[in-house]
């Protein structure tokens, strides 16, 4: 298998649906001739034409709108936003319209789209290049929330996302677009849509976590084991619908649960996961669960040291691990 | 066309006293919108252009195929209703069999989802165009402007049709867009424009028919404008008399659509008392039995409540 950067699996998994199923569209700001700010669709224009890579007006709810109606008139349009942080003119068509759409005609319509974007912090980006907003999407039944946080399963989990019969909001780390690379198997490779992945296993702690905190997860974790902390850690892959029998199978195993993301802390996944497992797996629980996350401020700031001060990193990671498994 | 607006009139008005004797909690109905409605559809392809409509549009609907039946059953929120099965509000409507798709309630969302449709239709090589209506308020909004300028941009098949009734719920025009005409904003996207009288639908008719050529010839969007009255307020929970006198809408009502095209059937000696009374029969059967069908059809099932979230 060929070893691959994040964007690049991005890229293979569109074309390859593209050259596979002549429904499925691109559009969306700069995505034809410019092949995206950060070349996720690079060569897709050449190879498919302007009438399947459309370079759209700046125009974020036209973006979704036009891709919802196309979407129920039977294409299967992925839309980019260029940054989740521009996505928020779009939440009525997204929230209101896609992710309603099959609930409110009893299912006579359905909205099979994918809407593409830029997330998270990292990248010295400041408030409008940084933000996390898979709560806000995670929340909204009819969405399916996916954030892939390898190469492989952002290329597989990509082509489930297109061939999905539902609305998905594919949220793409993108400090990790370059910095994350891995084996890529070659063609038609798909991941479900669903299923948390067990990114190593462990028996003292178990750490939840997706996105680019997947691997700043993964390093925490390496560290700690060196002193003899062992931590499962559950790469969640899908927000929602969310695997609940993986975060509980794997606290029955080892009674305790930490849970780090970038977004904030408030009402974001750590708040569902604490839920969970409060529900189905209290009894299982050594220790109160343990949330590190963004603190509750608009996004991440832009000055290097104002962002690296609230940031999640592995060194702080690792003293929650060390912190929860003494607990 | 008269005998669909008549019958749009009187269901119409069955709907309003079903709602009144508590049997329902709400309509929302095309009163006075007939002749804009009816004109269009009678210059639509049913089944084959695609349609998008608004909350108003029940002339529209019955006019393109939905029965009757499918209107009360809409109405009662009915299992059978195909509009949504009892989970949607009535008057939003959804129907895969004319290619009408879903709507939702906050004005002018679907206006992007028209271009897309069109989008989709001539991607696929079809010979449709897509029909989108809305009122007066939803070319205030955004999604109006995006929609709109994306088909402009992209040279798509649509029909942007704006039933101008004068008032989005309490406000009115003149407090809606400081133009003389929604159709004078095409100008501001490079695409043709039209204002015609939305009390007759002949003029409707044929605005229509013209943009449908234009949009198959690949010559773009029309956006059309149709100058209208809703005689009854904006739904059932609207109590107009706030914000509008007795005898604007009286003055109005000397425009009723329904009155006029039968004064000018009669004058073209194509109508007369003895049809006039046939028609009236015939109505009042049809409505009699759409109320009663419906009344009667069974609810929606509680267990089937959590249906339909995602694909089964």
């Amino acid at each position: 298998m060929a070893v691959k950067r994040m964007i690049e699996a991005i890229r293979e998994a569109l074309d390859e649906e593209m050259a596979r199923d002549p429904r499925v569209i691109v559009l969306g700001e700069d995505v034809g001739v410019k092949g995206g700010v950060f070349v996720a669709t690079r060569g897709l224009l050449e190879k498919y034409g302007q009438d399947r890579v459309i370079d759209t007006p700046l125009s974020e709810s036209g973006i979704v709108g036009v891709a919802v109606g196309a979407a129920m008139n039977g294409l299967r349009p992925v839309a980019e936003i260029q940054f989740a942080d521009f996505i928020h003119p779009a939440m009525d068509q997204i929230i209101n319209e896609a992710a309603r759409i099959r609930y409110r005609s009893n299912g006579a319509w359905g909205c099979p789209l994918v809407v593409r974007t830029p997330y998270g912090a990292g990248i010295r980006g400041g408030l409008y290049h940084s933000q996390s907003v898979e709560a806000f999407f995670a929340h909204v039944p009819g969405l399916k929330v996916v954030i892939p946080s390898t190469p492989a399963d952002a290329k597989g989990l990509l082509k489930a996302a297109i061939r999905d019969e539902d609305p998905v909001i594919f949220l793409e780390p993108k400090r990790g677009y370059r910095l994350i690379q891995g084996e890529v198997p070659e063609g038609d490779f798909v991941v479900p849509i669903g299923p948390a992945r067990v990114a190593k296993e462990g028996s003292h702690l178990t750490a939840v976590a997706y996105g680019m905190m997947l691997h700043l997860t993964m390093e925490a974790a390496a560290e700690v084991q060196q002193e003899g902390i062992s931590v499962e850690v559950i790469d969640l892959r899908t927000l929602a619908p969310l695997d609940r029998t993986a975060l509980v199978e794997s606290v029955k195993k080892t009674g305790r649960a930490l849970i780090v993301y970038e977004d904030n802390l408030t009402m974001g996944m750590g708040a569902e996961a604490a839920a969970v497992l409060a529900e189905e797996a209290l009894y299982h629980l050594d220790a109160p669960v343990r949330r590190l996350a963004l603190p509750d401020i608009p996004a991440t700031p832009f000055a290097g040291v104002l962002e690296d001060a609230v940031l999640p990193n592995a060194e702080r990671i690792a003293q929650a691990m060390r912190e929860l498994a003494r607990a | 066309m008269y005998r669909f607006m008549v019958l749009s009139r009187a269901l119409d008005e069955r709907m309003w006293i079903i709602q009144r004797q508590g049997k329902v909690p709400f309509v929302i109905t095309a009163h006075g919108q007939e002749a804009a409605q009816v004109g269009a559809a009678m210059a639509l392809r049913p089944g084959q252009d695609v349609i998008v409509p608004y909350y108003r549009d029940m002339a529209l609907m019955l006019t393109l195929g939905m029965t009757p039946r499918e209107l009360m059953l809409n109405v009662f929120s009915r299992a059978e209703d195909p509009n949504g099965g009892g989970r949607q509000m009535p008057a939003h409507f959804s129907l895969p069999r004319l290619r009408v798709l879903t709507g939702s309630s906050p004005v002018g969302t679907q206006i992007p989802h028209a271009a897309g449709a069109a989008l989709a239709s001539r991607l696929r090589g079809e010979d449709s165009v897509t029909f989108c209506s809305f009122g007066e308020g939803a070319t205030s909004t955004g999604d109006f402007h995006e929609g709109v300028n994306f088909a402009a941009v992209l040279k798509l098949p649509v029909i942007f049709f704006c039933e101008n009734n004068q008032y989005a719920i309490s406000v009115p025009v003149r407090r809606q867009m400081a133009v003389e005409s929604a159709a004078q904003r095409a100008a501001g996207y490079g695409i043709e424009g039209r204002s015609v009288d939305g009390q007759d639908p002949v003029p409707v008719y044929l605005a229509v028919s013209e943009a449908a050529e234009r949009a198959r010839a690949g010559r773009g969007p029309t956006l059309i404008e149709v100058r209208t009255y809703r005689f009854v307020p904006h739904t059932s929970d609207d109590d107009d008399r706030t914000y509008r006198t007795r005898s604007e809408v009286e003055e109005f009502r000397q425009k009723d659509p329904i009155p006029l095209m039968r004064r000018r059937l009669e004058e073209a000696g194509l109508w007369d008392e003895q049809r006039e009374k046939a028609l009236r029969d015939e109505v009042a059967a049809i409505v009699d039995d759409a109320a009663d069908y419906a009344e009667r059809a069974p609810r929606p099932d509680p267990a089937s409540v959590m249906r339909h979230v995602y694909a089964d």
